[in-house]
């Protein structure tokens, strides 16, 4: 699943001091929710994206935490008041404990 | 002329009747059982304890959904989300999922706006709730009725 598995951001590359821009973010995951069977009857044990956060120079700015309803290839989108230049880090974790993570640069000025 | 260790037409039918029964009895459970209000409730309740105003929330979402799998929502705060002033937390939850969860949002002064965005899963038609939760623990709230043509969650 990891080749599968690829996060796309939406991060403006720059922006004014003071500006709130907004994240938009995009990860491939089926979130699996566990109440779905197979063809051969076989529930489909859960898999999801449980937790997503956002950290701007290692302070966090963003966290969300997910259940089964959020829908396969969970879009998330979120504002965030610039004061600096820097780099936004994006973590997300499944249920099996995988960590999948990008990070993008925003110049302030 | 008949067996005796055998078993005769009528116990044949017999034990076939029986798995049939339990067979359509199976069937006919609710699967996925979906939460109850009173699960969500629960649920709200732990995740924000206390009595939420309503007001200050905005949920956008479509009236109709046409495809229950990915319904996009928006919740939007009312907060100037100033140091003084601001939301910490947005609570969703639907009432007629398998599970009365939908996601907690952390926020903070840094957001500038209380504004997310995402895409749920609605299995059926029913009523999605928010519940902000301000800095200084007042509790605000918001649901919004949205009706599904065709459910998600695999039903």
């Amino acid at each position: 699943m990891d080749q599968t598995v690829q996060s796309r951001l939406l991060v403006p590359s720059t922006a004014k001091k003071g500006d709130i821009i907004e994240i938009k973010t995009l990860i491939s995951h089926p979130m699996l929710s566990g109440f779905t069977k197979d063809s051969s009857g076989k529930t489909i044990p859960r898999d999801i994206i449980n937790t997503f956060t956002c950290t701007f120079n290692g302070q966090q700015v963003f966290k969300m935490d997910l259940n089964p309803a959020i829908s396969a290839n969970p879009f998330i989108s979120f504002p965030v008041r610039v004061d600096q230049s820097g780099t936004f880090e994006f973590t997300w974790v499944d249920d099996n404990g995988k960590i999948y993570k990008n990070t993008a640069q925003i110049t302030v000025s | 002329m008949q067996i005796p260790s055998q078993p005769t037409r009528r116990q044949a039918l017999a034990a076939g009747g029986t798995a049939l029964l339990a067979a359509i009895a199976a069937s006919a459970l609710p699967r996925p059982a979906f939460a109850t209000p009173a699960d969500v409730q629960k649920w709200l309740a732990q995740q924000a304890p206390g009595t939420p105003t309503p007001g200050k929330v905005t949920i956008g979402a479509p009236d109709i959904a046409e495809n229950g799998n990915t319904v996009p929502i928006t919740i939007t705060v009312d907060s100037p989300m100033t140091a003084q002033n601001y939301v910490k937390k947005i609570v969703v939850a639907a009432d007629g999922n398998p599970l009365p969860g939908v996601a907690t949002f952390d926020l903070s002064p840094v957001n500038g706006q209380a504004n997310v965005q995402f895409r749920m899963r609605l299995a059926q038609t029913q009523t999605v709730t928010a519940i902000a939760i301000m800095n200084d623990g007042s509790l605000w709230s918001a649901s919004k009725p949205i009706k599904v043509t065709i459910g998600g969650c695999g039903g």
